[in-house]
């Protein structure tokens, strides 16, 4: 497997000096693996912390900058950072207005922030969680870990990230971040399975001629494996599996993201069949994003998000926001 | 009895066996995981080791505590916590007593399994370490030597089970027919401390 690195050890190390280098509006600690918005600690305002395994870039690094993260911590490929990060980067970016954690749903990202919450209110600072599993591939969830957290992060990280640049207080950026997990829901689907640097080689098999149905970000398999499918039959049925769990009565912001490997060409195409879909089932589209923003590294595949939203929670989406990998309006 | 010097020969011969076994459970990582814990335990390990010997601590219980938090520190995932909790609630039940008996050890140990099976939320069966870690901590009441054979075959016998904790639970019944990662280092652990203890 060929790939554009020095040795497998030092990819985050060398991604994040890269990152310091395209990027002077943040401040990179590749040492500390922290990333925070150089105007941090802003003052009046809730800070934003998130972070999680790298290997999703844009994800969480490239979301921070003004109007939604105060900052990020990227922890090995596929691998939650360890509390340390976390705790540095609230010293980091506290203004002693509180401290919001936007948590995905994996045993080491919930148990990492926990640990990395209790060590940082020891310190002083106000820490709130909020936790992210959007991911309806993940049925009868009292059998599993639940859901996992994959494409409402973008969400909640962009409508909770404007709620704390308007100023509101940590308990209602907090409440709107938990409105938009409950207001969304995502699926998933793999048409080939991802290389990790440290293993070299795809993390799972799928045959030349089948897809993965409900496929998570870390390479790891999805629910069921069929015969491939066409762009307007994957659309058909994972619009359908997030509509049996979501009845959208408001407008919804539509993510159709890719995962790494699928160009935009065939992303595009795949949001005309979404677009399809919900104009059958009657559901209205307020905003809809198109594009690699939750990746899984090479992956090959796409996923969908839908977010209901209300007239707050859209105002706050069409927010300025100003950072690596999403910016408009400023 | 056992003293300090004891437990950093653990920890040392723990680091040099997950080195070892890195690809073996990155292999078994990748088919119901997301192919990152022999890396993820080395990268902790080879930490501890450095650690223990720039300052080596004074007592059984400061060698497991220091490890612990040195797990946490610096492996993320979900083995990071777990393994360190472990560690850790092991080292706090030693106490400051200078040497320990093997029995201390074995209390010390199982303290240590309860706070794994609370912070994960987890129990034997779920097809986790906890099904390496439980029975290997029952046979330290007979031996060093039964302790690491009952942890290995606790970790072979997560083959049939069907994951409940963790990635591997995403796969509902394709989880079954692999041995669980987690389960296999803990094994792994479990041998270390039979091979120092010769």
């Amino acid at each position: 497997m060929k790939m554009l690195i020095n040795v497998a050890e030092t990819v985050v190390a060398d991604a994040l000096r890269g990152m310091a280098a395209a990027h002077p509006e943040l401040v990179v600690d590749a040492e500390n693996r922290v990333i925070v918005r150089r105007d941090a600690p802003v003052e009046g305002k809730v800070a934003l912390l998130s972070g999680g395994g790298s290997g999703h870039e844009p994800l969480h690094g490239g979301f921070v900058g003004p109007g939604m993260l105060d900052a990020a911590c990227p922890g090995e490929v596929f691998t939650s950072p360890v509390p340390d990060q976390m705790v540095r980067a609230a010293a980091a970016v506290d203004s002693g207005h509180g401290v919001l954690f936007i948590v995905k749903n994996y045993t080491g990202d919930v148990l990492n922030f926990q640990m990395a919450a209790e060590l940082a209110e020891d310190e002083g600072v106000q820490v709130a969680s909020v936790l992210v599993n959007d991911d309806v591939a993940v049925t009868d969830s009292t059998f599993t870990a639940g859901r996992r957290g994959t494409g409402a992060t973008l969400f909640v990280e962009k409508i909770a990230g404007a709620a704390a640049e308007e100023g509101m207080p940590l308990e209602r950026v907090e409440a709107l971040a938990r409105q938009v997990v409950e207001s969304s829901r995502s699926f998933g689907v793999a048409l080939s399975a991802c290389t990790t640097p440290a293993k070299g080689s795809p993390t799972f098999d799928l045959p030349a001629g089948e897809l993965e149905l409900g496929v998570g970000i870390h390479g790891e398999p999805g629910r069921e494996r069929r015969a491939m499918m066409t762009s307007r039959e994957i659309a058909d049925f994972t619009v359908n599996a997030i509509l049996e769990d979501l009845d959208p009565r408001l407008p919804v912001l539509v993510l159709v993201n890719g995962m790494g490997a699928t160009p935009l060409l065939e992303l595009y195409g795949f949001n005309a069949e979404v677009r399809r879909v919900l104009d059958e089932r009657g559901v209205a589209v307020a905003r809809t994003l198109v594009g690699n923003y939750v990746t899984s590294l090479d992956m090959a595949g796409c996923s969908v998000t839908l977010c209901q939203v209300d007239g707050e929670l859209l105002r706050l989406w069409d927010a300025p926001v100003q950072t690596a990998g999403l910016r408009w309006g400023r | 009895m056992l003293d300090a010097a004891f437990f950093v020969r653990w920890m040392t011969a723990a680091a040099a066996v997950i080195d070892r076994e890195a690809d073996r459970l990155t292999e078994l990582d990748s088919p119901i995981g997301d192919a990152d814990h022999g890396r993820n335990m080395q990268r902790g390990f080879t930490a501890v080791v450095k650690m223990v010997e720039a300052e080596p601590p004074a007592t059984p219980g400061a060698v497991l505590t220091a490890a612990g938090r040195q797990l946490i520190s610096s492996v993320g995932g979900a083995s990071g916590p777990l393994y360190g909790t472990m560690l850790r609630r092991a080292g706090k039940a030693l106490g400051e007593a200078p040497q320990v008996s093997a029995q201390e050890l074995r209390s010390g140990l199982a303290a240590g399994v309860d706070a794994v099976g609370q912070l994960g939320g987890s129990a034997p069966g779920d097809k986790t370490m906890l099904d390496a870690l439980v029975p290997g901590v029952e046979a330290l009441a007979t031996s060093f030597d039964a302790a690491a054979e009952a942890a290995e075959q606790g970790a072979v016998a997560t083959v049939p089970m069907q994951a409940r904790k963790g990635r591997a639970s995403y796969l509902g019944e394709r989880s079954i027919g692999h041995q669980d990662p987690g389960a296999t280092s803990s094994a792994l652990l479990f041998a270390a401390l039979a091979e120092v203890a010769k």
